[in-house]
Order: structure tokens, then C-alpha cells, then sequence
């Protein structure tokens, strides 16, 4: 029983990670067919964004929770300026986008290095975070249940702007039949360039709560990057709920098979798992029907 | 371009039993060394302070004179993190540059790959890391620790503290599986319980299940071999749970002052580590060391056990020509054993046979300012021992 509930947690903790750092993924590349390598990078610029703004507001108290907003502000612009420069110019080769981030990846781990140094970097968390929280004789991380009430709400709010926003509506219109939105008036290429603020911007705001776990260095983006296309790819491109689904199964799978296994042998399961469900359902768990040609 | 390089080895290589005639060139007022760190790469944020280090090392020498009379002209060469460009590179430092000695190498997959390329070039390695033991090349030259002066130590000051039962965690590569392999062996002679043995994967940045294992099984401290961003993952979990020093420490190897500041002093203050020399070392020589080297690169930046070993090294290296009166590889081999050097770690001293050489294990503890205070010591240095001969428990381990 404990150690169902431990591991019930701990999964569902594992899941709200990695739907935190892909569910901006799951706009950019699920609802754009964009394929950004330098998203793991995105991520990272949020969690120095953390750093730094804890460094100037000097308390650990409340920075962290301020950090949220301007993290997010940072990894859209990041977005926006990849996009502007770079990804509007080859929308319909992903081979080269894939070429591409990946090169702006690169480059941007290198800036990183040379701006913060090559050592990690700490963000301590708030007193308020510090420690677990007894329920039922069970300790609960104050981190990851703090991480866990942020993916939820980051996809309550990303889910209901675009069910009931006119931007959102802008979105799926786009998405769902790109000719037929133009010819109604809708500009595709601002429509675009919001939703790469979006989903970059919630990259950031990742980054932000990975602060909490792991390490902060210029290469914190490439342990989570891999992760984030999966849970997309096993949702079913297109879906939101869908990377929320799969999120919280790969989360709770690789925990359980850890338990019970190692961490190693979790990791070849899961992907193993995952190449197997591909085979009998390629386009994931959720599919958009459209009326689209291409 | 490969090909040609590859026919470079070969003919190298074939030069048979007698290796190709060194090219060294000692005619001159100048002498040149090899520095082989990986200046780029995963493994440059390491690498690039033990170049610091030997820099340092080599400007000091050549301040005081140089080696016999002769300045040490730097040849630096970058192994870019890959054991096979470490293995090429030394290939162009001993062949083409014709350097006297190469000081460098990090990963044991690093040093793995050079092994062969000195053998066969019949030239020098200085290899500044702690590692796995278990290996000895009349061409390198270990001023690391080895596990019996790293490991072993560590367990009997666990013993000493009356720990009783032991939970092992490590990262999934040949560092951790052996040292644990040699901890296993020691605690079943030592009446140790081992409670549990996880290993993570490179990278692994979820530590939920394994430190919930750790806390379920509740051994009397934790062995940590784990390496590089997944201590930061592990250490926040570990805190974040209320797991603490005090009820159960958690001994690392991997863990120096570098490492420190990126994991947070907060998230693993008092917890010990088994190395070998901290910056805090409370003598003339080690102040005189710190000093150096913060005058030079900055006042911010800490010294570390590898870094300390890289700086030794070179001045080793200084001693046995010295004693040699050569830069000859066979005469430097010959002088070797009985070296020793007053270093920031304490006095060491080259074993003849093993060349590794003979250092005083020292568990610190993480101090509220970031650095390690020396909390135990061996007292005297301990004589090498790679394959663990002395130790009749170790018997089955180095089949």
C-alpha cells in the first residue's frame, strides 16, 4: 500500500514534468508540424531566467513565482525571433528545420556557456518548497507537488484559450485548414508567429520549474528535448489532451517498471513500449479529423 | 584523411618490439610537454581546470628555471571529449610534436583508448583522475587515487562511524559497477549489510524512485557513485523527501569543490566525501598553491583533488629527470619509484613497480561556505595497491 501510493506519486509527479516541457511542444510541434530542436533550449533559458531573477531580487521567497511570467516572456521572444528569422522560411521542409534548430541548439548551449560559465548553476528553492508534506503518514515533496499544480493549470489555461478565445479560435482554424482560414481573413502569418510565442513561452515557463529538481547548466535542455517529442508523438500530433494523456501514462509507467526493475532497464521498457503502441497506432492516442489536403 | 592517419598507427605499430626511435629533441634551451585535456565537449567543464592547473604547474617550473636547465615549451592539444580523437591526438603529440611527456586525460574511456598509443610510442602518460584500479602501464603514470586510496578508506571511516548497513547508488557505467563490486566485497568481510544497489542512467534526471528505495530500505548511510548533473537531481530529491546527513549520510567520490556550488550548499551541506586533497588543507604549501592559483585565474575560482593531482604530476614528472639527469623515457622509468614531492595534498611519493603513487585519504565534510573540511585522515599515505593484492578479501575481484 505505501509503496502504492509512493509510486502512484511519484508517476504522476514524473508525468506533470514532462507534460510541463512538452506541452509547448505540442503547439509548436504538434499544431504547426514544426519540428524545434532548440525547444530543450527554450527550457533552458527559462531556468536561467529563474536564476536570474533570483539573483537580483535577492530572496528566494517569491522570486521563483516571479520568474514564471518573465520566463515565459523570454522564451517566446526566443520563439518569435527563431521563428521570424529563421523557420518561417522553410515551412514545408522539416527535414532542414529538424537541421536547423538543431544548429540553433547548439549555438544557444555555447552562449549559454559563455554568458553563465560552464559549471552548473543553483536556483535554491523557497522556504515554502522546502521539504515534504505529511498526508496520511506519506511525505509529498512540496517541489513536485508545486510542479504538479503547475502543469495542470498551464494546460487548463493553454486548453480553455484556445476552446474559447478568438485567438485560439485563429489557432485551430489555422491549423485545421490553412487556404480556407486565409480566404475568411484570418492573418495565418501573425497567427503563427502568437502560437510560436506560446509554445516557446511555456518552454520557459518549464524551465522555471525544472529549477526545482535537477541541475541548471547549458546543457539542461538535451535531457528533456527527447522526452518532450515522445510524449507528443504517443498523444497524437495535433491534440493537446492527447500529450496530457500520454505525459501522465509514460510518467507513471517508467516509475512503476523502475520500481520494480532499475532505472536502465524502465528506460529501454518504456521505449520499447512506445515503439510497440506506435506500431498499432501511429498517429497516437488522439487524432484531428480535418478536411485539410495536405 | 582518416586512411592516412590510420597508416600513421599501423606504421608506428609495425615498428615492432623496438618502438620507433624517439623524436624528442633535447638539443636545445627548450623542451616541449603535451597538455591533453578536452577543452570542448561534455567533459570540458572538468577537463578545463586541470589545464588550468598544469598551466600553472608549467609556468612555475619555468620561473624556477625550467626541467635540467631547460624551459618547458607547452604543446596544448584538445581531446574533445571523445576517447578516440584523445587516441589521434596523442598519436600527433608524441610523433610529430615530439613531446617529452603528455599530462592529461579525464574519463577512464579516455585513458583506455591513449593506452595503446603510448605502449607502442613507448612515451609518457600522466593521468591526474581517481579511477576504477585494476590497471597498470609501465608508460602512465596514476596520480589519482586508486580504490585503496579512495574507496577502501572511505568504507572503514563508514565502519568507524558504526555504520552497519549500506545502500549503493551510482550512475550505469564501469566507474560505479566496480567500485561497488569492491564495496560489496568489503562489506561482506566486514559484517556490512548491503540494503540495495541502484543504478541510474547518464543524465537520469528523476530521482523519485530510486531515493524513495533509499529511504525504504534504510541503511545506516548511502555509497554515492553517481556522476555529474544527476548528483544535483539526486541531492533535491534527497532533501526535498526530509532525508538528512544526520540520520543518514550520504558518502560520495564523484563530489568536489567544483561540483558544489551547482548542486546547491544548501541541498547537501554536511554530507561527507572521500578524496584526497580540499582546497581548505591548512598547510604552507597548499596556501601557497591556492594563492597561485587564484592570482592567476581569479579570485572566485576553487582548487579540486583532480586539479591538485594534474599540478602534481608535472612537478613528479620534473623530479624523476631530475633524478634521471634524462629526459629518456627508460631512464625517467628507471628513476621513478622512490620520487616524492612536498604537494598541496601532503607529501607524495611514486611506486616503482605500480606507478601510481603513495597519498593520504582524506574524508571532508561540505561546509556552509561551499569548500570541504577535512573531518578524517589516514594519517600516513597509503601505498598504492590497483589490483588490491593486500587485501585477502579482494582476492575473486580482479579476475
Amino acid at each position: 500500500m505505501d509503496t502504492l501510493v509512493t509510486q502512484v506519486f511519484n508517476g504522476l509527479s514524473g508525468g506533470s514534468i514532462l507534460l510541463l516541457a512538452a506541452l509547448g511542444l505540442a503547439l509548436t510541434f504538434g499544431q504547426m508540424g514544426v519540428i524545434n530542436m532548440a525547444h530543450g533550449e527554450f527550457i533552458m533559458a527559462g531556468a536561467y531566467t529563474a536564476y536570474v531573477t533570483q539573483n537580483v531580487l535577492g530572496s528566494a521567497g517569491l522570486s521563483l513565482l516571479v520568474s514564471l511570467p518573465i520566463a515565459f516572456a523570454v522564451g517566446g521572444v526566443l520563439g518569435v525571433v527563431l521563428e521570424a528569422t529563421l523557420l518561417r522560411r522553410m515551412y514545408h521542409r522539416p527535414l532542414d528545420t529538424l537541421l536547423v534548430t538543431w544548429g540553433v541548439s547548439l549555438v544557444l548551449q555555447q552562449l549559454a556557456r559563455d554568458v553563465f560559465g560552464t559549471a552548473g548553476v543553483d536556483v535554491p528553492a523557497p522556504s515554502w518548497l522546502s521539504g515534504p508534506v505529511e498526508v496520511l503518514g506519506f511525505a509529498f515533496p512540496r517541489t513536485r507537488l508545486f510542479i504538479l499544480l503547475l502543469a495542470v493549470a498551464a494546460f487548463l489555461v493553454l486548453a480553455a484559450a484556445l476552446r474559447y478565445t478568438a485567438l485560439g479560435r485563429r489557432i485551430r482554424a489555422t491549423v485545421q485548414n490553412r487556404p480556407l482560414a486565409e480566404t475568411s481573413g484570418i492573418s495565418t502569418r501573425a497567427t503563427d508567429r502568437l502560437t510560436f510565442f506560446i509554445g516557446s513561452g511555456l518552454a520557459g515557463v518549464a524551465g522555471v520549474a525544472l529549477t526545482l529538481m535537477g541541475s541548471i547548466s547549458a546543457n539542461l535542455g538535451t535531457s528533456y528535448i527527447v522526452d518532450a517529442f515522445l510524449v507528443v508523438v504517443v498523444g497524437g500530433i495535433g491534440q493537446i489532451r492527447g500529450a496530457v494523456i500520454a505525459a501522465f501514462l509514460l510518467g507513471v509507467a517508467q516509475s512503476w517498471i523502475e520500481y520494480s526493475t532499475t532505472a536502465s532497464i524502465a528506460k529501454v521498457l518504456v521505449f520499447a513500449l512506445i515503439v510497440a503502441f506506435l506500431q498499432v497506432r501511429p498517429q497516437g492516442i488522439f487524432t484531428v479529423r480535418t478536411r485539410s489536403l495536405a | 584523411m582518416l586512411s592516412a592517419c590510420g597508416a600513421r598507427v599501423d606504421a608506428a605499430g609495425s615498428g615492432g618490439a623496438a618502438a620507433a626511435p624517439s623524436c624528442v629533441d633535447t638539443s636545445g634551451s627548450e623542451i616541449k610537454v603535451g597538455f591533453l585535456n578536452s577543452r570542448s565537449g561534455t567533459m570540458a567543464i572538468s577537463e578545463n581546470t586541470v589545464f588550468d592547473s598544469l598551466s600553472l604547474a608549467a609556468e612555475q617550473i619555468n620561473a624556477a628555471g625550467g626541467v635540467l636547465g631547460k624551459q618547458l615549451n607547452v604543446v596544448a592539444e584538445d581531446g574533445a571529449s571523445e576517447p578516440t580523437i584523445f587516441a589521434e591526438k596523442a598519436q600527433k603529440l608524441i610523433r610529430s610534436d615530439c613531446v617529452a611527456a603528455v599530462f592529461g586525460g579525464w574519463t577512464s574511456s579516455s585513458r583506455k583508448a591513449m593506452l595503446p598509443v603510448f605502449e607502442s610510442n613507448n612515451s609518457l602518460l600522466f593521468y591526474p583522475v581517481q579511477y576504477e584500479g585494476l590497471e597498470s602501464s609501465k608508460n602512465i603514470f596514476y596520480t589519482g587515487a586508486t580504490t585503496n586510496q579512495q574507496i577502501i578508506p572511505a568504507l572503514d571511516y563508514l565502519k568507524e562511524q558504526g555504520v552497519t548497513s549500506l545502500f549503493l547508488v551510482g550512475s550505469d557505467y564501469v566507474f560505479p559497477q566496480t567500485a561497488n563490486k569492491i564495496i560489496k566485497a568489503y562489506a561482506a568481510a566486514n559484517g556490512i549489510e548491503i540494503k540495495g544497489e541502484e543504478y541510474a542512467p547518464l543524465g537520469h534526471t528523476d530521482f523519485a524512485t530510486i531515493v524513495a528505495k533509499v529511504r525504504d530500505a534504510g541503511a545506516g548511510a548511502v555509497f554515492n557513485t553517481l556522476n555529474g548533473d544527476s548528483n544535483v537531481a539526486f541531492f533535491k530529491e534527497y532533501k526535498n523527501l526530509g532525508l538528512t546527513p544526520a540520520a543518514m549520510p550520504v558518502i560520495s567520490v564523484s563530489i568536489a569543490e567544483e561540483e558544489v556550488g551547482g548542486i546547491g550548499v544548501d541541498n547537501i551541506i554536511d554530507q561527507p566525501v572521500a578524496w584526497n586533497y580540499y582546497q581548505t588543507i591548512d598547510t604552507p604549501t597548499n596556501k601557497q598553491f591556492v594563492e597561485a592559483f587564484k592570482a592567476k585565474y581569479g579570485a572566485t575560482r576553487v582548487t579540486s583533488d583532480p586539479m591538485e593531482a594534474a599540478y602534481t604530476s608535472l612537478f613528479l614528472w620534473k623530479g624523476m629527470v631530475e633524478k634521471a639527469g634524462s629526459f629518456d623515457v627508460a631512464a625517467v622509468q628507471a628513476a621513478a619509484g622512490g620520487v616524492s614531492y612536498d604537494a598541496p595534498e601532503g607529501t607524495v611519493t611514486v611506486n616503482g613497480e605500480n606507478h601510481h603513487i603513495a597519498k593520504t585519504a582524506l574524508i571532508g565534510k561540505i561546509g556552509a561556505d561551499g569548500l570541504i573540511h577535512t573531518e578524517w585522515s589516514s594519517g600516513a599515505p597509503i601505498e598504492p595497491d590497483p589490483y588490491l593484492k593486500t587485501y585477502p578479501w579482494a582476492s575473486g575481484l580482479a579476475s
